[in-house]
C-alpha cells in the first residue's frame, strides 16, 4: 500500500457522517457573501447596493493574475454591501442579498442529464475556469484556472486528484466520490485536457473502501485515469505528501509542485470543473460536512455559499448543549469560529462542533525532548528547535533551519507529549520570516 | 452555552503525555524488580523503597521551598529517577548513601538545571557514579543472589560481579576461558535469568528485555539507540575477541553481563539527555557502545556502562547540531 | 632525579616563550586600530543594547556617533539630556535638547469595559493571538493582554495589571526606547511627550471601526462622533478612519476635550481634580476607570 515515507500521524478518524448521503440545505432568508474568497489579490465588486441579481450572476471580478470571480448563489436584492465579522472575527466586506426565490442565471444548464462529451479546446477551459469562479475546494481556495495554465519551460505530466481525505471527521469528499461519480471523472477528464497531460491518479485513503470499489469500477472506462488507494495516514491530503506517495518525487524546497511535473487537484474541485464547463454554472454552492460527537445529525450538506453557519448547524440538529468550540474545516488545520454567524464560503470544507471537555488543550509542561515531533514531521523539519527559536525571536536562525518549508499540518503537536503549543509558534514565525523576507526584497 | 474556545490548530491530541510515558517506564521496570527481589530478598525492595521515596522528597521540597513554583512531583520523573537509581546501586548499601544519592540525582542532576527536560546528564546516573567515585568499596561489594527463602545462605555473603570475576582474573594474569570455566563463575544462563552478582536492576537481561519490548510497542522508546549500542558494543568486542579469545571476553558476554541490557534500553534511550534526530540517536548509540566496551576492557573499573552513556550525554547537544533530520525535499547541493 | 626536573623545568619555559612569541605576532597581525573616543562614549552610555536608537546597540551607537561626528540625528532615547551633554562635550559637539517621551498603551479595553467573548487558548502570545481571531473582546484593534511588551521591555517598565487585564508603563522607569511599540502587533503603544509632571491627555483608543460596532465590543471605544475635534481651540485633534487622534506636539493640556467625550475614550493622567462641575466630571471618570 502506497504512503508518503517520513513523519505523519493518525489521529482518531470519527467520519461519523460517512454514511450520510448528500442533502440540499434549504435556502436561508438572508446570504452575507464576502467579496474575496481565494488567495491572492481581492476581487472588485461590481454589483450596488438595492441590485437585483439572479442566481449564478457575477457579484466581484478578479482582475489580477492570482484571483478569482464571485458569484451571487441566491436570486434576490442586494440589501447592503457591509463589512460582516468573518471566521477570525475580523471584518471584511460582503454582500448581503435578501433572498426572493430562486431564480437561475440563463446560461446555466440546469438539467439533470450529465453530457460527457468536451467540446471545448484547451484554451477554452482555462478561460471558463476562470470566468465561473473555480477555486481549489480543498481548503486552500488557489483559483483552478491558474493551476492549469503550467509556467513556461515546465511541463505537466500527472494529474493528481486528491480524495485523501486524511482530515478526521470530514466526509464531504467521500460522498460526493460516491454520489457524483461520473461528474468527477469527466471534470477530471477536463482538467487533463486543459493541462494536456495523459495520465490520472486519484489517490483514496484505505479507509473509504466502497469510494475505491465505485471509483476504479467506473474509472475503468475512462483511458489514462487511475485509482490508487492510499494507506490510511495523516497529512497525506496535503499536496507534497500526496505527490510523494503516488508518485515518489519529492517537491523541492520552496518549489511548486509543477517542478516534478504534477498538478494536484481536488475532488471538489474537478466536480466545480466538470459543472462551469459542461454546465455553465458558476460555483456558488459546495458540500460542507457539518459534524461533531455531540450533534444530533452529523450531515453532508449541499450549501450556498454566503449561508450562515448557524443555518448548517440548525439543520444538523441545533447546536448541543455542551458545545465549547465551533471548528471551520477539520480538527487538525481547521480554524475556530468566534462566532456563529459568519457565511460558509469557497473554502469551508466542514463544519465540526466539539464538546467542552474536548475544546481545552492539555495543559503546557516542560519539553522532555522525546522527540516526538520530530519524527511525525512530514517535512522533516524539527518543530521543537523552531519553535523555540521563533518564540525567542531569532527569526534569521528559524529561516536557515527552513521553517518556511513547514506545511502547518500539526502534526506536532498533537503528538506532543508535554502539549506545547509548537505549531502556534511555528506560524508565528512562518509569519514574521516572511516579513523579513518581503522586506529583503523591497532593499 | 458557555463562550467558545478560540485556539490555534490542532484540535485534536494524541493520547501521549509526559505522564504516561513516565509511568510506561516504570511498568516496563516491575519485571526487574521481581527478579530482584527473588534474587535479593527484601534489602532490593527496601533500597527501591528508599531512593524512590527520597527522590520524591527531593523534587518535593526543592519544587516547594526552593523555587517556590509549580508542583510536578507526580509527572513521574522522580519516580523514574527513583527506581532507576535503585537498579544502579547494590541491594546492600546503607540508606544514607541512597538518600545521598538521590539528593545529588535530584538536586544536582535534575533541579539544578531547571528540572524536567532540561538536565543535560541523565540524573540517576549522575547519582550512581557520584556514589561509585565517593564510596566505592560499598558500591562495589554486591551481595551474593540466592533464590528467595533458600535455606542454608546467610544474608551478609558478599562477592565480585560477572564482570568483576573476568577483570581481576585477567589482571591476575589468567585467560578468559580458564575464568568462566572456574566454579562461581555465573555463566550465560544465570546472566540470563539474573542469578549472578550486581546492582539491583541490572542482574536478568531477560526481565529487562521484556520491560524493553514493553516500551517499544508503547513506542516510549525507538530502536535507533538500542541497535546502534548493542550493534556497535557487539561488533567491537567481538572483534577483540576475534584477535584474542584467550585475552578478550567474547561478544555474548558482554552483552549479557553487567549493566549493559539496563543501560541500553533504559539509560540510554532517556529522552530527555539523548540526541533527537534519528541519525543522531545511532551516532550517540555506536558512540556510546564503542566507549563502553573500551572502558571495560581497558579502564579501570570492570563496568563502563554508565560512563559510556555520560560522555555521550554530553556529546548531545554537538550531535543534535549535527545530524539533523532528512528534510523532505532537500536539493543537493551542486557543485 | 635532578635530570627529569631540570627538563620539564626547561622543556615547561620552552614551550611558554614560544607561545609568548606566537601570541605576540598573532596579535599584531590582528589588531584592530580603533578610536579611543568610542570607548568614552560607549563608557557614558547607559549599555542596555536596547536598540531604541535604531542601532544594533550601545557599541554600534558609540561607533556611530564616532563616524559620523554629528549629534543631530543620533540620540539615544535612553540616556538623560545630561549624558548626552557629557557625550556631546567628549565629542566637541552640540547636543540637541530634546524633551523626553514616554511610551503610553492606547487602550482602555479592560476586562470590564470590553468584557471576554471568547476564550483564547494558544500560545500566550500577541503576535500570534492577533493572527489568529480577533481577541477575547472581539475588539480588532484593541489590546489583547498576552504581554508581548512586557517581554520586550528591557527596563521593566511594564506589567500587565492583573484586574484590568492591560499593561501599566511606570512613569519612573519608562525610558522611551520604543520596544515595545515595534512588539506591539497591534500598534496600540505610541511614544509620547512625557509632558511636565507626567500630565498628558491622550485618546485611549486605536480602533477604526464605526461608532456601532466599536461600542458593541468596548463601552470606552472612540466612536468618531467629532466632539473633541470640534471643542478643541488648538486644532490638536484630528479624526481618521472613525479614530481622533491628539497631536501632542500641539496639545496645550487645556483639558477641554476630556469632558465631552461621550465614551470616555479621552484621558488625562496626574492632573489635579477638577473644580468646576464636578458632578459631571465625577461620572466621567468613573466610565474611564470602571
Amino acid at each position: 500500500m502506497k504512503t508518503f515515507k517520513s513523519g505523519g500521524v493518525h489521529p482518531e478518524e470519527n467520519k461519523l457522517s460517512a454514511g450520510a448521503a448528500i442533502e440540499a440545505l434549504p435556502l436561508p432568508e438572508k446570504v452575507f457573501i464576502p467579496v474575496s474568497q481565494s488567495l491572492g489579490a481581492p476581487s472588485k465588486l461590481i454589483v450596488e447596493k438595492g441590485a437585483v441579481v439572479k442566481t449564478g450572476q457575477l457579484l466581484a471580478k478578479g482582475e489580477a493574475f492570482i484571483s478569482s470571480n464571485v458569484h451571487s448563489s441566491v436570486s434576490g436584492k442586494v440589501s447592503r454591501i457591509e463589512e460582516i465579522t468573518d471566521t477570525s472575527g475580523y471584518r471584511r466586506t460582503a454582500v448581503v442579498i435578501d433572498v426572493e426565490g430562486d431564480e437561475w442565471d440563463g446560461q446555466i444548464d440546469c438539467s439533470r442529464e450529465i453530457k460527457a462529451e468536451i467540446t471545448l479546446s484547451r484554451e477554452e477551459i482555462v478561460k471558463k475556469i476562470n470566468e465561473m469562479g473555480v477555486v481549489g475546494l480543498g481548503g486552500a481556495t488557489f483559483p483552478s484556472h491558474v493551476k492549469l495554465m503550467v509556467p513556461e519551460g515546465k511541463k505537466a505530466e500527472n494529474l493528481l486528484i486528491n480524495g485523501v481525505e486524511c482530515e478526521p471527521y470530514l466526509t464531504s469528499d467521500h460522498r460526493l466520490m460516491l454520489e457524483r461519480s461520473r461528474e468527477m471523472l469527466i471534470g477530471i477528464q477536463i482538467l487533463m485536457k486543459g493541462q494536456d497531460v495523459k495520465k490520472a491518479y486519484i489517490g483514496i485513503e484505505k479507509n473509504k473502501p466502497d469510494a475505491i470499489d465505485h471509483l476504479k469500477k467506473l474509472a475503468a472506462e475512462y483511458p489514462g485515469i487511475e485509482v490508487v488507494p492510499l494507506k490510511v495516514k495523516y497529512p497525506q491530503g496535503g499536496e507534497k505528501q500526496l505527490i510523494k506517495a503516488i508518485t515518489g518525487r519529492e517537491v523541492p524546497s520552496g518549489k511548486l509542485p509543477i517542478e516534478v511535473g504534477c498538478v494536484v487537484n481536488n475532488v471538489g474541485t474537478a466536480l466545480a470543473v466538470y459543472e462551469a464547463v459542461q454546465k455553465n454554472k458558476p460555483l456558488f454552492e459546495r458540500v460542507v460536512t457539518v459534524t461533531g460527537k455531540s450533534l444530533k445529525k452529523p450531515s453532508n450538506l449541499l450549501v450556498r455559499i454566503g449561508t450562515p453557519v448557524n443555518k448548517l448547524i440548525d439543520f444538523a440538529g441545533g447546536l448541543p448543549g455542551d458545545t465549547g468550540k465551533v471548528i471551520n474545516g477539520g480538527p487538525m488545520m481547521g480554524k475556530a469560529l468566534t462566532t456563529l454567524e459568519v457565511p460558509v464560503v469557497k473554502g469551508t470544507s466542514g463544519i465540526l462542533v466539539m464538546p467542552e471537555k474536548e475544546s481545552k488543550r492539555m495543559p503546557v509542561v516542560n519539553c522532555i525532548r522525546c522527540a516526538r515531533c520530530i519524527s511525525v514531521c512530514p517535512m522533516g523539519l524539527e518543530p521543537v528547535l523552531l519553535a523555540q527559536l521563533s518564540e525567542n525571536q531569532m527569526f534569521e536562525n528559524a529561516e536557515n533551519e527552513r521553517i518556511l518549508d513547514c506545511i502547518e499540518c500539526g502534526s506536532c503537536h498533537f503528538t506532543c507529549p508535554a502539549g506545547r503549543p509548537l505549531l502556534d509558534y511555528l506560524r508565528l514565525g512562518k509569519n514574521k520570516v516572511g516579513i523579513i523576507i518581503r522586506n529583503r526584497g523591497k532593499k | 452555552m458557555s463562550l467558545l474556545t478560540v485556539s490555534g490548530s490542532p484540535h485534536v491530541h494524541g493520547h501521549q503525555n509526559v505522564k504516561s510515558i513516565m509511568y510506561g517506564v516504570v511498568v516496563a521496570m516491575i519485571p526487574a524488580i521481581f527478579v530482584s527481589v527473588y534474587f535479593f530478598g527484601l534489602d532490593a525492595a527496601r533500597v527501591i523503597f528508599i531512593s524512590v521515596a527520597a527522590c520524591l522528597f527531593f523534587v518535593w521540597i526543592i519544587q516547594k521551598y526552593l523555587l517556590k513554583g509549580p508542583l510536578t512531583i507526580n509527572d513521574g520523573s522522580a519516580l523514574v529517577t527513583g527506581v532507576l537509581l535503585a537498579f544502579n546501586v547494590p541491594s546492600n548499601l546503607p540508606v544514607w548513601m541512597i538518600v545521598v544519592g538521590a539528593l545529588v540525582s535530584i538536586g544536582i542532576a535534575k533541579m539544578s538545571f531547571g528540572g524536567l527536560g532540561k538536565n543535560p546528564f541523565n540524573p540517576a546516573l549522575i547519582g550512581r557514579v557520584f556514589l561509585l567515585i565517593s564510596f566505592p568499596v560499598q558500591m562495589t561489594s554486591w551481595p551474593v543472589p540466592k533464590a528467595l527463602f533458600a535455606p542454608g545462605v546467610t544474608d551478609a555473603v558478599t562477592g565480585p560481579t560477572t564482570l568483576g570475576i573476568l577483570k581481576e582474573g585477567l589482571n591476575a594474569g589468567k585467560s578468559v576461558q580458564e575464568l568462566m570455566g572456574s566454579s562461581g563463575f555465573p555463566g550465560y544462563m544465570n546472566d540470563m535469568i539474573g542469578a549472578q552478582g550486581g546492582s539491583v536492576g541490572e542482574i536478568s537481561a531477560i526481565a529487562l528485555l521484556l520491560g524493553a519490548a514493553y516500551m517499544y510497542f508503547r513506542k516510549i522508546i525507538t530502536w535507533h539507540i538500542p541497535v546502534a549500542y548493542t550493534g556497535s558494543a557487539f561488533v567491537f568486542s567481538g572483534i577483540l575477541w576475534l584477535v584474542d579469545p584467550a585475552r578478550f571476553i567474547d561478544p555474548v558476554m558482554h552483552m549479557l553481563a553487567g549493566g549493559m541490557i539496563l543501560g541500553v534500553f533504559f539509560m540510554a534511550t532517556d529522552m530527555v539527555s539523548s540526541p533527537m534526530s534519528p541519525r543522531g540517536q545511532l551516532v550517540f548509540g555506536v558512540g556510546a557502545g564503542l566507549l563502553t566496551i573500551l572502558i571495560r576492557v581497558w579502564g579501570a573499573y570492570p563496568e563502563g556502562v554508565s560512563f559510556a552513556i555520560l560522555i555521550m550525554n554530553a556529546f548531545t547537544p554537538l550531535i543534535n547540531r549535527s545530524f539533523k533530520p532528512k528534510r523532505f525535499g532537500e536539493v543537493p547541493a551542486k557543485s | 632525579m635532578d635530570n627529569t626536573l631540570l627538563f620539564a623545568v626547561i622543556s615547561l619555559s620552552a614551550i611558554g616563550v614560544i607561545s609568548a612569541i606566537i601570541l605576540y605576532f598573532v596579535a599584531q597581525k590582528f589588531r584592530v586600530i580603533e578610536d579611543p573616543r568610542i570607548d568614552i562614549v560607549a563608557e557614558l552610555l547607559p549599555g542596555a543594547n536596547c536598540g531604541g536608537c535604531g542601532l544594533a546597540g550601545c557599541r554600534a551607537f558609540a561607533e556611530e556617533v564616532v563616524r559620523t561626528e554629528d549629534l543631530s540625528k543620533l540620540n539615544c532615547p535612553v540616556s538623560s539630556s545630561e549624558a548626552m551633554k557629557q557625550i556631546a562635550a567628549a565629542m566637541g559637539l552640540e547636543a540637541a535638547e530634546r524633551d523626553p517621551m514616554i511610551a503610553v498603551v492606547r487602550c482602555s479595553g479592560s476586562r470590564v469595559n470590553a468584557p471576554q467573548k471568547v476564550i483564547y487558548d494558544s500560545a500566550v502570545s500577541c503576535a500570534f493571538a492577533h493572527s489568529l481571531s480577533s481577541g477575547e473582546s472581539g475588539c480588532p484593534n484593541g489590546c489583547l493582554g498576552y504581554g508581548d511588551c512586557v517581554v520586550s521591555c528591557k527596563f521593566d517598565a511594564i506589567y500587565i495589571d492583573s484586574v484590568t487585564g492591560l499593561p501599566v508603563v511606570s512613569d519612573e522607569h519608562c525610558v522611551a526606547c520604543g520596544a515595545c511599540v515595534t512588539a506591539c502587533p497591534r500598534s496600540i503603544i505610541e511614544l509620547r511627550l512625557k509632558g511636565k509632571k507626567d500630565r498628558r491627555i491622550y485618546v485611549s483608543c486605536v480602533n477604526t471601526e464605526k461608532g456601532g460596532p466599536a461600542k458593541k465590543n468596548c463601552a470606552v471605544a472612540c466612536i468618531g462622533c467629532g466632539k473633541c475635534v470640534k471643542e478643541c481651540p488648538y486644532e490638536a485633534i484630528t479624526l481618521v478612519n472613525n479614530l481622533a487622534y491628539i497631536d501632542y506636539n500641539k496639545c496645550r493640556l487645556c483639558r477641554k476635550c476630556e469632558p465631552v467625550c461621550p465614551t470616555g475614550a479621552i484621558l488625562e493622567t496626574n492632573f489635579p481634580p477638577r473644580k468646576e462641575k464636578p458632578a459631571e466630571s465625577a461620572s466621567v471618570a468613573d466610565t474611564a476607570e470602571a
